[in-house]
């Protein structure tokens, strides 16, 4: 009875999504919206939907609809729903991704078996930029090597003589490790890889670092886990004695917990929240006057992406028929970002600054980051040498 | 030797935290022969529970003592309304069951409290170090959990060792029927463990909170641990998960603090950091194996 | 085959008939309707009730609760993949080698594990597929846990194309059948009976002369293998395989299906893994319907039915059709 019922439901929600009228752009927009991932998803989505505000609804006068899946941070969910966008809602482009093992999972799925545009809003892993890379595919966000080379690189400056580096044991924890080491050239006297993603503890890390005493500490632990490493830390007594550097494990999603555990702690990023061009500007205002929060460079990356895809759009007047001329639109990144400066290198991924950014209290007492300087400027990632797109 | 001496007390912290998981967990196996997904869930609310108190009344200790009452009015409730109705059950049934309860509670952490984690800050007398021997600091926070955490595992010994309601536990841990013969109200003996077990969760949850931090699901994936801690010891024995959680937190000190620098003796120095995360990751799965390989029920389990 | 007929005219068998009808003619209705999406999900579900139900020879007919039985979802996914990655396509030398290693794997994990009962033997299954996941995590070489694209799908010198998305979803679906009737065959053979006979009392086919650990390795290495097979369709249809597909969470999922469905009823798993993709899907839209924005909660409903499935219908969907649950079914 149980499945009768359920099979005759679902077989109406699916079959009763009828092939809307083709005077609407639709937009695939595939992130985390359940479990404790979800806040990262709630932030691109609010971004995206802002971006969507900010034109009007409509591009080139043309209806837009962004459809949102939830791939429960899941690989295999995530390929599914970008399945069901591409085949059964037969989106006009696919958005989003945070995570790079979903972003990989999916790939094929969109570019090749749909011939469907993706532009990946986060995940940013090293083979798409080198030999994956694909004529359907482009970025808004960053490859992985290229924050922490930033950060490599504002330590060889700063004279860093010793560096002790933590990252969570996969991939993107291995790449941005390696990326820190393209850059900084001092001695590094430790390494660990931790436990992924269920490590609860670093004592045992953190007492490794007391004994070896370098003169920095480099970590990537994005997520609740940057929260758990500044505390502990903090805890450990080693605050105020061997100072932290980071990449991703400082953002306007964890410093609502982090808090003064944040000063004094610089990262590096591409976008920050006080560059001052005029996009940027009116996102983060508008942004704050709608959720009383300040946006994270996740809904930076999603909110360029929409943009992005409305300058092809109104480029092509709507029409998106032709897969050829889209691409080319899209390629132009003929939009103004809320980072400034943008081009799409050979990969399609982008040249852009990186800046290093610290923790501040505004005016109103909430904690916040602050750009201090400029990491590298027109940076291009250091794969894009690899992939055989000219 | 200082950077020996504080490992060890890393270990023993880790351990003694995993202690209070794994005890109410295996207490409930043993004297209801419940399989209780659901546990990782109580020590979620217990931390969230904690985080909500201490935002009400302003004080670290107020708020967490507010968190237990709670805890235990919770598992009360998860033991009349759902509980109960399973103990007669296979453990299937249970498995179902509860893991349906994790997913509900994890949403409804999402609805009540966000989807955004949540953190704990430590009052000044907590939050920085300590001596514990001249020049050789400790985070004070973690000597309290190991100073609890002792204090609780001392409770628990006498009142399992000690008390009536500790010899019931025991005899019912190895005969249930015979307890219920002996006229004793099973019932409400089965709804003061099920909240027992819910008050541990919560300590453990509500301690490690200052650490780890909140977050949905937080008790997911250690409860693993905490089963993988109570298979080792064997099933319903109290010293066998004391024991047991001991071993552990030093065998996870160990492969984290002094493995890269053990296999750098025998492979080149590349290998050795590769080599040693995995190693390391993997140690407390191998020791489990290990241990039901050579006695299939846990160091302390009943023979069948 | 005689049994198989008589089987087939009690209400659950026409149920059982008509279900495996609709399976088999999916591709038709879903090219009519142009909903490919739905073929998609029609996939999964086969290659996961495939996988519930070599799970259910060990869980339902033999008591012995694996919980770690995506682990094969795992092997079998990754001898396509890295067997790809070095540009050997040939599915036959992926597939009978994808099954061996899965054999191999299941016979020292079932030697190793069986002398353990209950709780003990959940866990041990649990920490030996624990071991393969960080394997594959650790796997730099092939993706670590961003895991591994498959570039082409298996090759069958030409006799057929698992590209053509409806001749894929065939072959899966003719892989069930098969699946189904052998083991049939095999829980109703003297092999089954002994099975079954250990799981309710071990002592006594003990005392019988039967060697019962033999019988559970054998039963177990052909779970292992059946579970090998779904790894390895799940493979190629997704052409992308990552250690995320043995982490427990799936192996959790697979219980669910099997105790969903039914344990210990031959086509129980197939209902199991259909109510559980079909919920997946159509929970949240439904909820959505009802009040806007609120489907994302899902779960929220999706779990206190679980637990009234544990509480109110012992022996899953299967017993809602009619039949109760037969002795030794539903009981641990």
């Amino acid at each position: 009875m149980l499945t009768r019922l359920a099979a005759g439901a679902a077989a109406l929600s699916l079959f009763a999504a009828p092939a809307m009228a083709q005077s609407t752009i639709k937009i695939g927009f595939i992130s985390t919206f359940s479990g404790p991932q979800a806040a990262i998803g709630e932030d691109m989505r609010r971004s995206a939907n802002l971006a969507l505000e900010h034109l009007g609804g409509k591009m080139a006068g043309k209806t837009v609809e962004i459809i949102y899946e939830d791939d429960t941070f899941k690989p295999d969910v995530g390929k599914a729903k970008s399945e069901k966008l591409t085949v059964q809602d037969k989106v006009n482009f696919v958005t989003g991704y945070i995570w790079s093992n979903v972003l990989l999972a999916s790939l094929k799925t969109v570019v090749d078996e749909a011939d469907t545009i993706l532009i990946s809003a986060n995940a940013g892993p090293s083979q798409i930029a080198g030999e994956l890379c694909h004529k359907n595919y482009f970025s808004t966000s960053w490859n992985n090597d290229q924050t922490p080379m930033a950060m490599g690189a504002y330590l060889q400056s700063k004279g860093v003589k010793s560096l002790y580096l933590m990252a969570g044991n996969y991939a993107a924890g291995r790449d941005m490790l390696a990326g820190v080491k393209r850059t900084y050239k001092g001695t590094i006297v430790g390494e660990d890889l931790t436990k992924w993603p269920d490590q609860l503890d670093f004592s045992a890390e953190l007492a490794k670092i007391r004994s070896v005493k370098p003169e920095g500490i480099y970590i990537f632990y994005p997520g609740a886990h940057g929260v758990q490493f500044l505390s502990q830390y903090a805890q450990s007594g080693l605050r105020g004695q061997v100072p932290l550097y980071q990449a991703f494990s400082i953002d306007a999603l964890s410093l609502p917990q982090q808090k003064d555990l944040a000063l004094g702690v610089p990262g590096a990023q591409q976008w920050v929240n006080d560059l001052p061009n005029e996009q940027n500007k009116k996102f983060v205002a508008d942004f704050r006057k709608k959720h009383g929060t300040y946006p994270s460079f996740y809904g930076a990356q999603s909110y360029d992406s929409i943009m992005l895809i409305a300058s092809a759009v109104e480029a092509l007047k709507g029409d998106l028929a032709n897969k050829d001329a889209v691409r080319a639109a899209i390629k132009k990144a003929n939009f103004k970002s809320v980072r400034g400066d943008f081009a799409f290198n050979n990969n399609n991924f982008p040249i852009q600054n990186f800046y290093i950014q610290e923790t501040v209290k505004d005016s109103d007492g909430n904690f916040t980051l602050k750009t201090v300087a400029t990491a590298m400027t027109a940076a291009k990632d250091p794969h894009h040498e690899k992939c055989p797109m000219k | 030797m200082e950077y020996f001496l504080l490992q060890v007390l890393n270990g023993i912290q880790l351990g003694l935290l995993m202690f209070l998981l794994a005890a109410g967990l295996t207490l409930v196996f043993g004297i209801m022969d419940l399989v209780n997904l659901a546990h990782g869930s109580l020590y979620m609310l217990g931390a969230y529970f904690a985080w909500t108190f201490m935002g009400w009344t302003g004080s670290f200790v107020l708020g967490a003592l507010l968190a237990l009452p709670a805890a235990l009015a919770l598992g009360v409730i998860v033991e009349l309304v759902i509980a109960r109705r399973l103990y007669a059950r296979d453990h299937l049934d249970h498995v179902l069951a509860t893991f349906g309860l994790i997913l509900f509670f994890n949403e409804l952490v999402r609805v009540l409290w966000g989807p955004a984690g949540k953190s704990i800050t430590l009052p000044p007398a907590l939050a920085g170090t300590i001596d514990i021997l001249p020049g050789v600091p400790y985070p004070t926070y973690r000597f309290a959990i190991i100073v609890v955490g002792a204090v609780v595992a001392l409770f628990l010994a006498w009142l399992v060792t000690r008390t009536r309601i500790g010899m019931l536990i025991r005899a019912g841990a190895s005969n249930r029927r015979m307890v219920a013969a002996l006229g004793v109200n099973i019932e409400l003996l089965f709804t003061l463990v099920f909240g027992l077990g819910a008050i541990l969760a919560a300590i453990a949850g509500l301690m490690a909170a200052p650490i780890v931090s909140l977050k949905i699901g937080m008790g997911d994936d250690i409860l693993i641990l905490a089963f993988v801690i109570i298979v080792i010891g064997g099933i319903g024995s109290i010293k066998g998960a004391f024991i047991a959680a001991m071993v552990v937190g030093q065998v996870d000190i160990i492969g984290r603090a002094f493995l890269p620098d053990l296999l750098k003796k025998v492979m080149s120095s590349s290998a050795a950091s590769t080599a040693a995360p995995s190693i390391s990751q993997v140690a407390v799965y191998v020791l489990m194996a290990a241990v039901l390989v050579w006695r299939p029920t846990g160091l302390f389990g009943q023979r069948q | 085959m005689k049994d198989l007929l008589t089987a087939l005219r009690t209400p659950r068998g026409i149920v059982v008939a008509a279900l495996l009808v609709l399976l088999g003619v999916l591709p038709l209705l879903t090219q009519a309707f142009d909903q490919r999406y739905v073929l998609s999900i029609g996939t999964r579900v086969v290659i996961w009730s495939i996988a519930a139900m070599s799970l259910n020879l060990i869980l339902g007919y033999g008591g012995l609760v694996s919980f770690g039985h995506a682990v094969f979802f795992g092997i079998g996914g990754y001898t396509v993949g890295i067997l790809a990655h070095h540009d050997v396509f040939s599915g036959w030398i992926q597939w009978p080698l994808g099954l061996l290693v899965c054999a191999l794997w299941a016979a020292a994990v079932g030697a190793l594990s069986l002398r353990t009962r209950g709780l003990y033997f959940i866990m041990i299954t649990l920490a030996f597929a624990q071991l393969v996941f960080y394997v594959g995590v650790g796997l730099e070489a092939y993706g670590g846990d961003d895991g591994l694209n498959i570039a082409r799908r298996s090759v069958f010198s030409g006799l057929i194309d698992l590209r053509h998305r409806p001749t894929f979803y065939w072959l899966c679906y003719a892989l069930l059948l098969a699946t189904t009737f052998g083991l049939w065959r095999i829980v109703n053979s003297r092999f089954g009976m002994v099975l079954r006979g250990a799981k309710s009392n071990e002592t006594r086919m003990l005392a019988l002369g039967f060697p019962v650990f033999r019988y559970r390795l054998t039963a177990f290495v052909i779970s292992g293998t059946l579970g090998g097979l779904s790894g390895l369709l799940l493979a190629n249809h997704d052409a992308y395989i990552s250690p995320s597909m043995m982490s427990w969470v799936k192996s959790g999922d697979l219980i669910v299906i099997v105790v969903l469905g039914g344990m210990g009823s031959l086509t129980g798993p197939i209902f199991g893994a259909i109510a559980f993709f079909v919920l997946e899907e159509s929970l949240k839209p439904l909820i959505d319907l009802g009040r806007k924005g609120w489907g994302e909660y899902w779960q929220i409903v999706f779990g206190p039915l679980l637990i009234l499935v544990a509480l109110y219908a012992r022996g899953g969907i299967d017993s809602l059709l009619g039949r109760p649950p037969r002795s030794g079914g539903g009981h641990g």
